[in-house]
């Protein structure tokens, strides 16, 4: 492919990044954007071109080293649920825009470490980014095959101008706003996109390999196994080997969270913190993804090309030895992929530790305490612009001038060894209390001038000069001393050799001296609130000690330079209503230093905040007893206030309760009298017709005798339902306020049919109604029998009532459910109206659709039934009922 | 011959009523809830109209509304027979223009006569 092709290529595509990033930062409210797999997909800008090309390299030459990478991640993920949910809350809890920050104000908002942090990262990462301009470089010599190329000027060097771009890129979105604790948007999707492209394009390269320049796996391994390599690559080698695992296996453990960019995108990036939950099981399965063909493509790589080639670039090479050149550049894009967004985030990171960790809090701020905010702001602006052209500048340099020999691999272990210095002062201040700045200081310098030493030099110097007689024979010839292999270990290679001896120097230096300092009392705070996270979110600023004389004019002052009038004002606002403070108080007290020192933590870092805050306020040096003492009694109020917040929640609970409580008392009363209302009109009315015909035949002698007759059959059928009436609702009345025990016993329901068929058989012959029992088998349960025989008769009679004289037929059937026993009662009747359906199992609610003029029942059947169902956990409910037949269904548990 | 309407929905009442006042040379009209009452006061004008308060449908308090919208029954007397017997309902029963409320269980002998004074 030819040169100029490729680099318009490469220029269109990253037009496309720049205008993905800008939408974004103009639609911020889009769902998409704000989705939890944006944030797990920015995890994977962990996979930058050392992934990409060189986990091949190891995979071909190594064997299955590469793995250890991403095994540490991996096992790292579960745990995010905790360390990385506190760190998140901490810092957004004090407004952290970097790790420099984060671990500076752990130890007391404290400069220096600030600044030594923001060194090592430096130290660690720049060699780093070179190596990713190298792979853009490499890469692009291979698919313009034009190796004359790299014999001109740097101006010469397309690597330049993509660098060049890149820097462009990370300044323009990396500097939107001055509060470098604000989220990133566009550049974070642009970043999830790029790790989808990337994974993509990976995945079709191995496809491609695997399916169709071989068949399949096997067929790869097979082919593999007859070369020389093939012993050397799948051995794993003993006990010394599995060392080499674990300490590479803890390196990248370590890296996942302290790398400034993983710290980025994990930390300061998260849109909410529930993310998490994603990004735990989305990022494991990425990186699984992502090793699927690693070894394939090297073997393969091994197979058709051999060892004369670079193996890092197998992926790229492969296809292009078939004339596949759209393959390649897919290949060559996903390459790229993985180095723009390593190089952005990093240098992002990058520049705003510089900003707020370096250079603001060692020059600047006393030309900030005398200029106005927007003039303030624009500087800051400016010198993290700066910031990531000098990282990105320097990266280039350092690979134009050193980085051509070492490989893609052991640059990025180097990063990582250097990263690792910063994890004992990070992840034993999260939970250590006592852990001190000095400590974490002198245990930085002796863990970094170790990894410098075994690491770091021998690289330079072999670099430079060539001479490998330093790693051979070590410092002045003493053999104690070899770098590789200090006092006598041998057995590791260099990363995991130089992390062990690093890392042990580290750890103890930092519990050895921050056992044995007391620490000053804003150091101890600080320790405190970090260690006691959940405490520390409901301490909020109350939980910071100080004491003094401030003024509040004085600190609006400071907050004006860099927030400017407005913010400020509305800032203060916030802060005055929250704590319930009249708005011209005149002296400051700590939450409103503490606030204040937030405010600023964002723009220009937590030590300067805290710099430029004290020059305006006059501070007493607190005993760490006194210190202990106040943050002693907060937590102590805390609890109190918890207590009291639990007592009242209680006591709002009963109030809810006895006011439901009365409301059911008077909604019982209503349905009381509601009830008496209904059984007097019901007991009213036969005594009504009683009445009118008693009267009629004693005033009318001369009555014929037919009437007489009628007259006193309608009395006896009037009496006859009132005594119905009264034991109706006399049982009613006791299933209803459960006086009415049931009798369960064992009984067998085709038997309790029969004998309730056997009752009413008479009544159905009357209309010669056919009463058919379907179902005779024997089935054994409890239930109460004589109440079950009233139901069964309740709807047995309703049924007779509706069914057509002679043709009338009704069925009962009884069917097994898995935990219950389902009986059914049909009939072909005329059905129940549609206005009548919802209520026939309520009190007193009587069909008018009946066949008689005079309704024989009280009522209450259908009522009581259902009690009685339901005090055996049953159910009772209407089945279906059309013009052709009715029938209802009773489910008993078993 | 006076006509009487008796609204209700129990047969047994209904029998008695109608027994005592066809005695008394009315002629009676049966009706077994407010809509078949509206339908035969389209077509007769009763004298006295007996009404039921607690009936399927339409019930006697919607049926008094009808009475009283329509003119041609200006005449007509409405006597309520209720086992509704609550002050507050008697008063309602008036309210709507009742002439007479009667709770149950009535005696019929009563019923007679007042009905006989309401109309002469």
């Amino acid at each position: 492919m030819s040169n100029w092709l490729l680099t318009l290529i490469i220029l269109f595509y990253l037009g496309l990044l720049f205008y993905v990033a800008y939408f974004v930062e103009k639609k911020t409210k889009n769902k998409w954007l704000n989705s939890p797999f944006i944030y797990a997909l920015s995890f994977a800008v962990y996979c930058s071109a050392w992934t990409y090309y060189g986990s091949i390299g190891v995979a071909a030459n190594k064997g299955v080293n590469f793995l250890t990478i991403y095994l540490g991640p991996i096992i790292a993920a579960p745990l995010w649920i905790i360390v990385l949910r506190k760190v998140v809350r901490i810092s957004k809890q004090h407004k952290i825009s970097s790790l420099a920050d984060f671990i500076s104000l752990r130890y007391g908002k404290n400069r220096f470490l600030g600044a030594l942090v923001t060194l090592i990262c430096l130290a660690g990462i720049l060699p780093y980014l070179s190596l990713q301009l190298k792979a853009i470089s490499e890469t692009f010599k291979i698919m313009t095959t034009k190796s004359n190329y790299e014999s001109g000027s740097i101006f010469d060097d397309s690597t330049f101008y993509i660098a060049l771009i890149l820097a462009v890129f990370a300044a323009f979105f990396g500097t939107q706003t001055t509060d470098a604790s604000q989220k990133h948007r566009g550049i974070i999707v642009s970043i999830a996109l790029e790790s989808v492209l990337k994974l993509v394009f990976f995945l079709i390269i191995g496809i491609y390999v695997t399916y169709y320049l071989f068949d399949g796996m096997s067929d790869i391994i097979t082919q593999f196994s007859t070369t020389k390599n093939f012993n050397r690559v799948v051995t794993l080698g003993g006990l010394e080997e599995g060392f080499n695992w674990f300490f590479t296996i803890m390196l990248s453990f370590i890296a996942i969270f302290l790398l400034p960019r993983q710290f980025q995108v994990s930390v300061l990036e998260i849109n909410k913190e529930r993310h998490i939950k994603t990004a735990i099981w989305v990022f494991p399965l990425y990186l699984l993804l992502f090793n699927i063909f690693v070894v394939f493509i090297a073997y393969a790589g091994k197979i058709n090309l051999g060892d004369t080639v670079n193996a890092e670039y197998f992926s790229l090479l492969l296809p292009l030895s078939q004339g596949h050149t759209f393959l390649a550049t897919l290949v060559f894009f996903g390459g790229l992929s993985a180095v723009i967004s390593m190089v952005i985030i990093s240098s992002l990171a990058l520049s705003i530790m510089i900003s707020n960790n370096l250079i603001i809090p060692y020059g600047f701020l006393s030309k900030f305490s005398k200029s106005k905010s927007d003039e303030n702001n624009r500087f800051i602006k400016n010198i993290r612009r700066f910031a990531i052209f000098f990282i990105i500048i320097v990266a280039y340099a350092f690979y134009y001038n050193f980085s051509v020999q070492l490989s893609l691999y052991s640059i990025g272990l180097t990063a990582f060894v250097v990263i690792a210095q910063l994890a004992p002062s990070f992840f034993i201040g999260l939970f250590w209390n006592r852990g001190a700045s000095k400590g974490a200081i002198i245990g930085i310098i002796g863990g970094f001038l170790v990894a410098f030493y075994t690491l770091l030099l021998p690289f330079t110097i072999e670099a430079i000069t060539g001479d490998t007689s330093f790693v051979e024979n070590g410092l002045f010839s003493i053999n104690l001393l070899k770098p590789h292999a200090l006092f006598g270990i041998d057995f590791l290679s260099p990363a995991a050799h130089a992390f062990f001896w690093s890392f042990s120097v580290n750890i103890f230096l930092y519990i050895y001296f921050s056992l044995n300092t007391v620490g000053n009392y804003r150091e101890r705070n600080y320790a405190e609130m970090f260690v006691d996270s959940k405490n520390f979110s409901e301490l909020q600023d109350g939980a910071y000690v100080w004491k003094g004389e401030a003024y509040v004019d004085d600190i609006r002052d400071v907050l004006n330079r860099f927030l400017g009038i407005n913010k400020t004002e509305k800032a203060l606002r916030i802060f005055f209503k929250k704590y319930k403070i009249p708005e011209n108080t005149k002296l400051a007290d700590a939450r409103l230093i503490n606030f204040s020192e937030q405010l600023l933590t964002g723009t220009i870092g937590s030590a300067s905040a805290k710099m430029l805050i004290s020059n305006v306020v006059k501070e007493e040096e607190l005993s760490l007893l006194e210190v202990l003492k106040v943050l002693e009694e907060s937590k102590e109020a805390i609890a109190q206030s918890k207590m009291l917040e639990e007592k009242s929640k209680e006591l709002s609970t009963l109030a809810r309760q006895l006011k439901n409580a009365n409301k059911e008392l008077i909604e019982n009363d209503l349905q009381k009298d509601e009830f008496l209302d209904t059984v007097a009109h019901e007991l009213k009315t036969p005594l009504t017709g009683i009445r009118a015909s008693t009267e009629l035949l004693l005033d009318d002698v001369e009555m014929p005798s037919e009437m007489k007759d009628k007259f006193l059959n309608n009395m006896l059928q009037d009496s006859e339902r009132l005594s119905r009436l009264i034991n109706n609702i006399l049982d009613f009345e006791k299933l209803a306020t459960n006086r009415q025990e049931l009798n369960f016993k064992v009984n067998d329901i085709s038997k309790t049919i029969a004998k309730t068929v056997k009752a009413l058989q008479t009544n159905a012959n009357k209309k010669r109604i056919t009463i058919k029992q379907l179902n005779n088998y024997i089935f054994k349960l409890k239930y109460d029998e004589d109440r079950i025989v009233q139901v069964l008769v309740n709807l047995i009679s309703n049924a007779i009532k509706f069914c057509p004289e002679e043709t009338g037929e009704i069925k009962i059937d009884y069917r097994l459910g898995n935990d219950n026993i389902e009986i059914s009662v049909s009939d072909n009747g005329k059905g129940i109206p549609k206005e009548d359906q919802d209520f026939i199992f309520n009190k007193f609610y009587q069909s008018k659709n009946q066949n008689i003029i005079k309704p024989e029942g009280t009522g209450l059947g259908l009522a009581i039934s259902k009690r009685i169902i339901e005090k055996h956990n049953g159910k009772i409910w209407l089945h279906k009922t059309s013009e052709n037949g009715t029938e209802i269904k009773v489910k008993l548990p078993i | 011959m006076k006509k009487i309407l008796i609204v209700d929905d129990e047969p047994n009442i209904v029998m008695t009523l109608e027994y005592a006042f066809k005695k008394k040379n009315f002629q009676v009209f049966i009706a077994r809830d407010g809509s078949e009452a509206l339908e035969i006061i389209k077509t007769e004008i009763p004298d006295v109209i007996l009404l039921d308060v607690m009936m399927p449908k339409v019930d006697g308090y919607k049926t008094i509304e009808h009475i009283k919208k329509n003119k041609l029954l200006k005449e007509t007397k409405v006597v309520f027979l209720s086992a509704k017997s609550k002050t507050s309902d008697i008063q309602k029963g008036l309210e709507l223009g009742a002439d007479k409320y009667f709770t149950k269980p009535f005696s019929i002998r009563k019923i007679v006569l007042e009905v006989n004074e309401l109309i002469n």
